[in-house]
């Protein structure tokens, strides 16, 4: 097999967020997760690429997460997260199973995050279960929520429940996401969204975690705030 | 510099007491608290605008009108003014009312409010919060320039021929300050007219607020009203003050714990890291308030936010004791201290007369007789020139 290098000569390594939900110490999340982006950074390795990860513990955000919820208050680990995901060129997001649906901990971080904060990014989904009978949790919901931010979910996901750790189908899964999203890595195509098409999303003054601070100048609001006159379409 | 309180007028349990207050002495207790910030030194009170239980400030020019009557020298002013709900024909009329009362010792701040059920109260539509806003604030510019102002817009009935009275005092129309927290046409439209821009810089950190304070006064010079130091800028705070730190924190702590708004959710320390409040000493309390003219260079107004969560009265007055007596004497001489000549004074109507006549003669609008004909009729003023 010819290895075609994707990642230009001394340019900056992969970066790969590992985003975990699991809770407990060793967590099976966490394995999961890291089963995941450890198959990435080898098959990077193979093809003369280099991958840096970094791994977010929502474990170690909780009070932040749930402070972020009812109040506007950004702690100094959900800030940092925040400044992780936004230069992220992957995202494995890894979340246990609860009651039939990712966990509220997983599911509370990415709803404080800005809405545009991962447009276009790539991302594995991961859960585990103690049950087979939760494996469509991801495809079923944890797929509705990285839809509506805009990532781009890899084919993919890999689910894990206590039996699937004895399985090898497990390990060929794990590798078919890490090069889906190794693909997506090399064909830059985050980048390019942002580059070409960034101005099309909707976005708030100071969203995508703080970055977006351009401000058009040349819009009918702009206009109305100058002594111009409303646009009239007034929509009642 | 001008330094003053605000009040949102929230009638809020006491966490500590179990008690509630009435209306009727919460409004009391709030003329005390205003005569008090000019006993002891401060320069500016100001009053939320709500339409809904718990608060009582429904009608800011009645009380601000009263408490310019009990008062020799404090700026009465809003925060915010309701520039989406109110009619602006409404603003402009009681509001210069309020001028002519209180001999000038007034200004307004504009804002959207938070209360998201008061549009439909008053037959508006929260989706279009921000063109309502940027369009009334237009009309109520002209109608405090323009003796008659035809008129016709998205959102109100057309005007013909329509004169606000009175006309402001000395023909100087009221100062108004922008407020905005995260919206750039906001601070776009203060930059346009030249008008002053209130970041409330409370529960975001100084980082946030300073982006749009930025954006104001490079645009405010783009219009040619002068120097980016010449914008005109005001700041919120957040302060509990005790003699001692630690008393401090152990009085405050039940009643940030169950405040409206930031209760239930970040810790005191928390939130005194990540915002502009501060819990603490005289000194502490001025050690962080210098850190906002770290960050935002010099202003014209700070204001503070003492009196909420349920405060008792007599918790407020003795703030206000601290305040004026400890912490504002020190700030007023470090930042003259800090002052760039050039950059703008706090607007006073002093300042705006003598900007507008010099040594002239402020104009003294006297009606003509029979008017509410302004089409076809004579103008409505003596000196007007038709």
């Amino acid at each position: 097999m010819t290895v075609q290098q994707r990642q230009p000569e001394g340019a900056q390594p992969f970066r790969v967020v590992v985003v975990n939900g699991g809770t407990s110490d060793p967590s099976s999340t966490r394995m999961l997760a890291d089963r995941i982006a450890d198959r990435v950074r080898t098959l990077a390795e193979d093809r003369d690429e280099k991958v840096a990860t970094d791994v977010i513990d929502l474990r170690e955000l909780a009070t932040e997460i749930s402070t972020a919820l009812v109040s506007q208050l950004m702690g100094p680990k959900m800030t940092r997260a925040i400044e992780l995901l936004g230069r992220a060129d992957a995202v494995v997001a890894g979340a246990p199973v609860y009651k039939a649906a990712p966990s509220g901990l997983f599911s509370s971080f990415f709803h404080v995050l800005d809405n545009d904060l991962l447009i276009a990014k790539p991302v594995v989904l991961a859960a585990t279960a103690g049950t087979a009978r939760h494996a469509l949790v991801v495809d079923d919901q944890m797929r509705s929520l990285f839809a509506y931010l805009r990532t781009m979910t890899v084919p993919t996901s890999v689910f894990a429940a206590t039996e699937d750790w004895n399985s090898k189908e497990l390990g060929e899964r794990i590798t078919r996401a890490a090069i889906e999203v190794l693909l997506l890595m090399e064909s830059g195509f985050a980048e390019k969204v942002r580059s070409e098409s960034w101005k099309s999303y909707q976005h708030e003054y100071g969203s995508a975690g703080g970055t977006e601070l351009d401000i058009d100048l040349s819009t009918d609001l702009m206009r109305l705030a100058t002594g111009g006159s409303a646009k009239p379409n007034r929509k009642t | 510099m001008q330094f003053g309180v605000f009040s949102v007028s929230d009638i809020t349990r006491d966490p500590v007491s179990g008690e509630t207050p009435t209306e009727a002495e919460r409004i009391d207790g709030i003329l005390k608290i205003a005569v008090k910030a000019e006993e002891v030194g401060l320069d500016v009170f100001a009053i939320g605008e709500h339409h809904n239980p718990p608060f009582f400030s429904s009608s800011p020019t009645t009380l601000l009108s009263h408490i310019s009557a009990l008062t020799e020298r404090l700026v009465v002013s809003t925060a915010t003014t309701l520039i989406t709900t109110n009619d602006p024909v409404r603003i402009a009329e009681e509001y210069a009312m309020l001028q002519h009362l209180s001999g000038g010792r007034m200004d307004l701040m504009l804002g959207r409010g938070n209360t998201a059920p008061v549009y439909p109260w008053f037959g508006q539509d929260i989706r279009q919060g921000l063109p309502l806003a940027l369009e009334h604030y237009n009309l109520l510019h002209r109608l405090w320039r323009e003796d008659v102002v035809d008129w016709e817009g998205e959102f109100r009935t057309p005007l013909q021929g329509f004169t606000s009275t009175p006309r402001p005092l000395d023909d100087v129309p009221p100062f108004v300050w922008h407020g905005s927290i995260r919206t750039p046409e906001i601070a776009e439209q203060a930059a346009f007219y030249g008008n002053g821009y209130f970041a409330n810089h409370i529960f975001w950190p100084t980082s946030h607020s300073k982006r749009l304070v930025d954006f104001y006064r490079q645009r405010f010079e783009h219009y040619g009203h002068g120097t980016r130091k010449q914008a005109v800028v005001g700041l919120g705070g957040h302060a509990y003050i005790a003699k001692r730190s630690q008393d401090a924190v152990d009085e405050f702590r039940p009643y940030f714990n169950e405040a409206p708004v930031y209760g239930h959710g970040p810790s005191l320390e928390e939130f005194t890291k990540g915002t502009p409040l501060s819990v603490g000493s005289p000194q502490e309390v001025i050690d962080k308030t210098l850190t906002f003219h770290d960050a935002f260079g010099d202003y014209q107004r700070q204001m503070f936010l003492i009196d909420h969560a349920g405060m008792p009265l007599k918790m407020v007055l003795n703030q206000l004791d601290l305040l004026g007596e400890e912490v504002v004497p020190v700030l007023r001489k470090e930042l003259a201290a800090r002052r760039d000549s050039e950059s703008a004074d706090a607007p006073t109507h002093a300042g705006l007369v003598r900007a507008k006549y010099g040594d002239a003669p402020a104009r003294q609008p006297r009606p003509n007789a029979n008017r509410g004909d302004n089409t076809a009729g004579d103008m409505p003023y003596q000196d007007d020139e038709s």
